[in-house]
């Protein structure tokens, strides 16, 4: 089966324009965040099952995780199963970014 | 998909290869869309498996395809009629069908854990950060004094610039990322790469969408003379 080839499966290279060194006293590598940082500052890829609709699954993950603000990526009927993308805290939309 | 009729393996090959490339759709009356005709792509369409009128099928498409829309399309370009039995989607930019896929009852688990046991490992694990939300997106990575002023909506200029993607064209949408790698802000490039790198003053990139809090990064204070 060919995996699909999609418009940002292109590969790119970083390339220098400058250098600089970053502060450790400031911010985080984004895996090392402090847990609960992490969590407002998180993403999950959920496989969704197929019954409720994607409002009352991001109710759910709110209520698990005691988090007030969640979003998730895209809609679909309630009654399909799919791969969908759940945000925590307020996450902008756009950045889930599908050409 | 379902088949309303049969159809020989030929033909199906043949219509469905038909519906790779922009095509036409116009949102369905239950949709939070303008329901004006409009091109969507349709990066590839293979058919996987066949089971008589069922058909298995795999479509890498443009966001905002209506998948029902393109199996009706294909039924009448069939001439026998077809419509959607079943949808699973697998991939949404970044994010596919693989170790970070989890279901609820991991969720649960995870939480379970962390509040319990005070394990945070197993919800840093279903958690992804943020960023990976980003990782398509061609990025430039931009100097510690540059982000501040990032996150209170000035534009990106050269000299805040140390990193740049190849392959960015004008106009294509970016994500500007700290050395650490943290997501700072997305924006729309000004310049394409050769640019980028060439200028040592202007606007490298005007600002789409703050994503990173003011104050993470401290202001920048200009150097006087």
């Amino acid at each position: 089966m060919k995996e699909a080839k999609l418009p940002y499966d292109i590969r790119r290279e970083l390339l220098d324009k400058s250098h600089d060194a970053t502060d450790k006293r400031y911010g985080y590598d984004p895996w090392k965040r402090p847990i609960d940082e992490h969590i407002n500052k998180g993403v999950i890829n959920l496989d969704k099952p197929a019954g409720p609709t994607s409002h009352e699954v991001v109710a759910w993950v709110k209520k698990i995780f005691g988090v007030e603000k969640a979003g998730h990526g895209g809609t679909l009927e309630s009654h399909r199963a799919f791969n969908h993308v759940l945000c925590d805290e307020a996450i902008p939309r756009s950045l889930v970014f599908c050409p | 998909m379902r088949l309303h009729s049969d159809v020989s393996d030929q033909r199906l090959f043949e219509v469905c290869e038909e519906f790779e490339g922009p095509i036409y759709q116009r949102p369905p009356l239950r949709s939070s869309v303008k329901r004006t005709s409009r091109i969507r792509a349709i990066y590839c369409l293979q058919v996987l498996e066949r089971d008589g009128r069922d058909v298995l099928m795999k479509t890498g498409c443009q966001a905002g395809t209506y998948i029902r829309k393109l199996c009706h399309d294909i039924g009448e370009a069939l001439g026998c009629g077809a419509h959607m039995k079943e949808l699973r989607r697998t991939r949404i930019g970044p994010f596919k069908e693989d170790e970070t896929t989890v279901t609820l009852q991991d969720v649960v688990d995870a939480v379970h854990f962390w509040k319990e046991n005070r394990d945070e490992s197993f919800v840093r694990k279903i958690v992804q950060p943020m960023e990976k939300s980003a990782e398509h997106l061609p990025r430039i990575v931009v100097r510690d004094s540059a982000v501040d002023a990032i996150c209170h909506g000035a534009q990106l200029a050269a000299p805040g610039v140390l990193k740049v993607h190849t392959d960015i064209a004008q106009n294509a949408l970016v994500g500007i990322f700290t050395l650490k790698g943290e997501i700072v802000a997305l924006g729309r490039a000004q310049l394409d790469t050769g640019g980028t790198l060439k200028v040592d003053r202007g606007i490298i990139a005007t600002i789409e969408r703050v994503v990173m809090e003011p104050g993470v990064y401290p202001k920048h204070e200009k150097q006087g003379d």
